[in-house]
């Protein structure tokens, strides 16, 4: 980046609408924009990370309590979400790559598609926390978990029960922050699909698509990992 | 140095990194119906962790990134072990509690 | 005294300057320049720092004597809570980064502007958006955690304003988070032509550090003060022991923002410092990538230290020794920077000039606060001292004789680059020394008080401590006129003040070479480095050939 030596002053003149002051070149631009990009995802891993330092504190010491409230979410949705998000970030993925190649109904149409499966995600998750509402499982005044009936099995204690609550919190948080994330995704979503389709990201200028691919992705990790620390924890009947 | 959207990743590659990934949440659902003791957890991350390798390396371009990339991201994972690891020492290594 | 400024006759103001760029409400509030972004931060710290200020003057009133005599418990609880609050979260955290690093660090490195100025004037509204919801809380009855929020004392059993506060911490916290993404990004990808890594000033090289701290630490005090809003308002349970949660584990997220927020507010200091000293020691630091490799071993070492503040709070045994051993090892590098700083003045020609003062005031107030932190890091004494007044002692002079001393120092080096007027010289010194002193009575028998054993955080003690309590008072007392002088001569010097000159001090450095005040974009011509940082020799030797 040294070799940036032009000066100020004849820079200012003829420069590429899209390039800003601070920069001389839009290469420089480019690479500045995305080296913040990562920076910024870092601070989103210690963000959820704080969040899966709990987890594994209090799936050490409560792990029966894990084991019983993560079986009494629904694995079907969860692995269905798993799904339709990985789906997600392949329309995303696909999005950054018609940006590339300058095909602007194909970008237009692949973020769209990222919308609805992100929409569809956040549905199923409401779906989620519906069920979960109805059944008490969620913590404060009303919490009150009941063992879900299961032939064969022996009711959970009472303090295992109790200590649940544990659980739910953190999934809860956990999906509850992830889900936000998603919110805020689908509403920069929104505007990039207007822009996109206004034809504001030509091949040498789509890094807020890619950036924001790059955001998408990330959440799409963050549930890579809660999917399986919240829903699969012991599904085996032999194991409590 | 060269920006990390210059190269252009053939859409072919993309679907089948998407067919990896499916594949492994299929796997990963299964594999928790079966009773496999400690290592239970352990497939479950492994595959985790595996996904999210390929996430990053391909559907976020690392691969073809400059390495400034990987370090970024290196340095988050270091310190958010630094988090992990030094508090649960902390809970390990309370005799009063296990 | 002798000082280094020497002002040729007829010195005029530069025409086109960053000030004067544009007058209105607008050209400031939607502004994007990173110096004018910087004048924001610094007006708006300045007032958090006089309420805080505030909150330790009436905290000092009411320890003048034994008894209870002006507020009842609880309000002293409020007091000493808003003094942390505001003083740690609104005024320490981004006192050097978001006014002097804003202003300085792209001047330094040759660039512009920062790398994203949208981004930099973004942080500055969630500031004091931050700022808005935790002073709403003070307004509306205050709040009584301690600035810390433990739990389950903040979570199940005070009835104040503990939701708001926090969250307007969390806010706040978002602002640093993208000052130092900014300044990250801008070291790396702004640098002029020939301004390699290592000729970076060591200024540069300490906010360089403290971004990675900001960075990183951060997001998780945001998400603990999350889950304790969370655990207010619903009950869920994760802090609550009485649902199974556990109250330490809310310490250990806590700290492990809350100490190396201890080196976001300590590292910036070592910056300016490091910057002040050579130059008035006509001298090139000694050591130079030694003290720019410590900085950033502190900010790095900074991660393993946090639960020092959890020996007494049970934590494993085996645990407290791994913390306290590496305790003792970030010593090392802050050491490193004292004998540096000192072996770069052995044989210097050194001017007394205010920075300089307020740089040796903080080599000594730092050295003991430094010091004092190894009796804390040691397991035995710890249990001793814990929540004492010597823990309070030791904070405060890392903190205000180090970092608020460092801001001082820096402040005043930077004051004529700023605004293109120089400080007057005698008053500054004054205050220098009264601050000095005025610091050392306020917080020294502190130290004897707290090994004596006063705990800390109670409005009344026993009438055997009052001769040490009223000797602090009366030091705080003085110590305020020390801090509240240069607001009036600053201020004065705005007008008054001698035309300072692009480079009064003539000190190296890119931010020297262009005008006081600067342009709008910094440099008429983007600079091409071709020196190392610090080359006073042959500055001086140019001098002597031309004197």
């Amino acid at each position: 980046m040294d070799s940036h030596a032009a000066t100020v002053e004849a820079g200012l003149h003829h420069r590429d609408p899209e390039l800003h002051n601070q920069f001389d070149t839009l290469e420089q631009q480019k690479d500045t924009a995305h080296l913040g990009m990562w920076v910024f995802l870092i601070t989103e891993i210690m963000f959820f990370g704080g969040l899966f330092g709990a987890y594994l504190v209090y799936r050490n010491l409560y792990y029966p309590a894990f084991v019983a409230g993560s079986n009494s979410i629904s694995i079907f949705w969860g692995t269905l979400n798993t799904a339709v998000l990985i789906c997600s970030s392949l329309t995303m993925a696909m999005a950054v790559h018609s940006a590339a190649i300058g095909a602007r109904k194909l970008l237009v149409g692949f973020l769209s598609l990222t919308l609805l499966l992100g929409l569809i995600f956040l549905a199923v998750k409401g779906k989620e926390y519906y069920d979960k509402w109805t059944e008490h499982h969620v913590p404060g005044a009303n919490f009150h978990f009941d063992d879900p009936e299961r032939p064969g099995e022996a009711p959970v204690p009472a303090d295992v029960a109790s200590q649940t609550s544990i659980y739910f919190s953190l999934y809860f948080a956990m999906t509850g922050m992830h889900a936000l994330h998603m919110i805020i995704g689908v509403g920069i979503l929104l505007a990039l699909i207007w822009k996109a389709s206004r034809g504001s990201f030509p091949p040498h200028h789509y890094t807020m698509v890619e950036n924001f691919g790059l955001y998408w992705h990330f959440v799409d990790i963050i549930w890579i990992f809660l999917f399986p620390l919240l829903y699969l924890i012991s599904r085996t009947p032999a194991m409590h | 140095m060269s920006a990390a959207g210059e190269h252009i990743v053939s859409p072919k590659l993309y679907v089948l990194i998407w067919i990896i990934l499916l594949c492994f949440t299929g796997l990963t659902t299964a594999a928790a119906f079966g009773d496999f003791g400690i290592f239970n957890p352990i497939i479950a991350l492994a595959i985790a962790f595996t996904k999210a390798i390929l996430v990053v390396l391909f559907f976020m371009h690392v691969k073809y990134s400059p390495r400034m990339t990987a370090l970024v991201i290196g340095c988050g994972l270091f310190f958010l072990s630094i988090l992990m690891v030094l508090t649960t020492a902390d809970y390990i290594s309370r005799g009063w509690m296990f | 005294m002798s000082t280094a400024t020497q002002v040729p006759a007829a010195l005029e103001m530069p025409r086109d300057t960053y000030l004067n760029a544009g007058y209105g409400v607008k050209s400031w509030f939607l502004t994007k320049d990173h110096k004018r972004i910087a004048i924001l931060y610094l007006v708006s710290i300045t007032m958090f720092f006089l309420f805080g200020g505030l909150m330790a003057v009436l905290i000092r009133l009411e320890l003048l004597t034994p008894a209870p005599d002006l507020f009842q418990s609880d309000t002293y609880n409020k007091l000493f809570t808003m003094h942390g609050i505001t003083m740690v979260f609104f005024f320490l955290v981004p006192s050097i980064p978001a006014t002097l690093g804003n202003f300085v660090l792209p001047m330094m490195i040759g660039a512009r502007d920062l790398a994203f100025p949208k981004v930099n004037l973004a942080s500055w509204y969630i500031f004091m958006i931050g700022a808005c919801f935790t002073f709403s809380a003070y307004i509306s009855g205050g709040v009584d955690t301690g600035w810390t929020f433990y739990t389950p004392l903040s979570t199940s059993y005070l009835n104040t304003h503990v939701v708001a506060a926090a969250l307007g911490i969390m806010i706040a916290g978002f602002a640093s988070i993208f000052t130092g993404l900014n300044f990250i990004v801008t070291t790396h990808r702004m640098r002029a032509p020939g301004m390699t890594w290592f000729r970076l000033p060591l200024f540069v090289w300490s906010m360089y550090a403290v971004s990675l701290v900001q960075v990183l630490a951060t997001p998780v005090l945001a998400i603990t003060l999350i889950l304790v809003a969370l655990e207010r308002g619903f009950h869920i349970g994760i802090f609550n022991p009485q649902l199974g949660g556990d109250p330490v584990l809310f310490q250990h997220m806590f700290w492990f923002y809350s100490h190396p927020a201890v080196y976001i507010m300590i590292l910036p200091g070592f910056g300016v410092i490091s910057e002040v000293i050579p130059c008035f020691s006509r001298k090139r630091i000694f050591g130079y990538s030694a003290v720019a490799f410590s900085s950033v071993a502190i900010g790095v070492f900074g991660f393993l230290v946090w639960a020092h503040h959890m020996f007494a709070a049970g934590i494993s045994t085996y645990s407290a020794l791994v913390f306290s051993l590496l305790s003792f090892i970030i010593a090392i590098p802050s050491a490193i920077k004292v004998f540096n700083w000192t072996a770069t003045m052995y044989k210097g020609s050194i001017h007394f000039n205010t920075p300089m003062l307020y740089a040796l005031a903080f080599i000594g107030l730092f050295t003991i606060g430094g010091l004092t932190g190894l009796f804390l890091a040691c397991l035995g004494i710890d249990m001793h001292v814990t929540a004492t007044y010597f823990v309070v002692a030791h904070f405060h002079y890392v903190m205000v004789g180090g970092m608020l001393v460092a801001y001082l120092a820096g402040l005043h080096f930077w004051w004529p680059k700023m605004t293109g007027r120089m400080y007057p010289e005698p008053p500054a010194q004054l205050s220098a020394l009264i601050t000095f002193i005025g610091f050392n009575i306020t917080f020294f028998p502190q130290f004897v008080l707290g090994y004596m054993g006063m705990p800390r955080r109670y409005h009344t003690y026993p009438p055997e401590f009052q001769v040490l309590n009223v000797l602090s008072t009366a030091g705080a007392s003085v110590l305020a006129v020390g801090l509240l002088l240069p607001m009036f001569y600053l201020l004065w010097s705005l007008k008054y003040g001698e035309i300072a000159g692009n480079n009064p001090y003539r000190a190296t450095g890119l931010e020297w070479q262009t005008e006081s005040p600067p342009p709008m974009h910094n440099f008429h011509e983007t600079p091409i480095v071709t020196q190392e940082a610090y080359d006073y020799e042959s500055m001086n030797e140019e001098e002597v050939v031309i004197g």
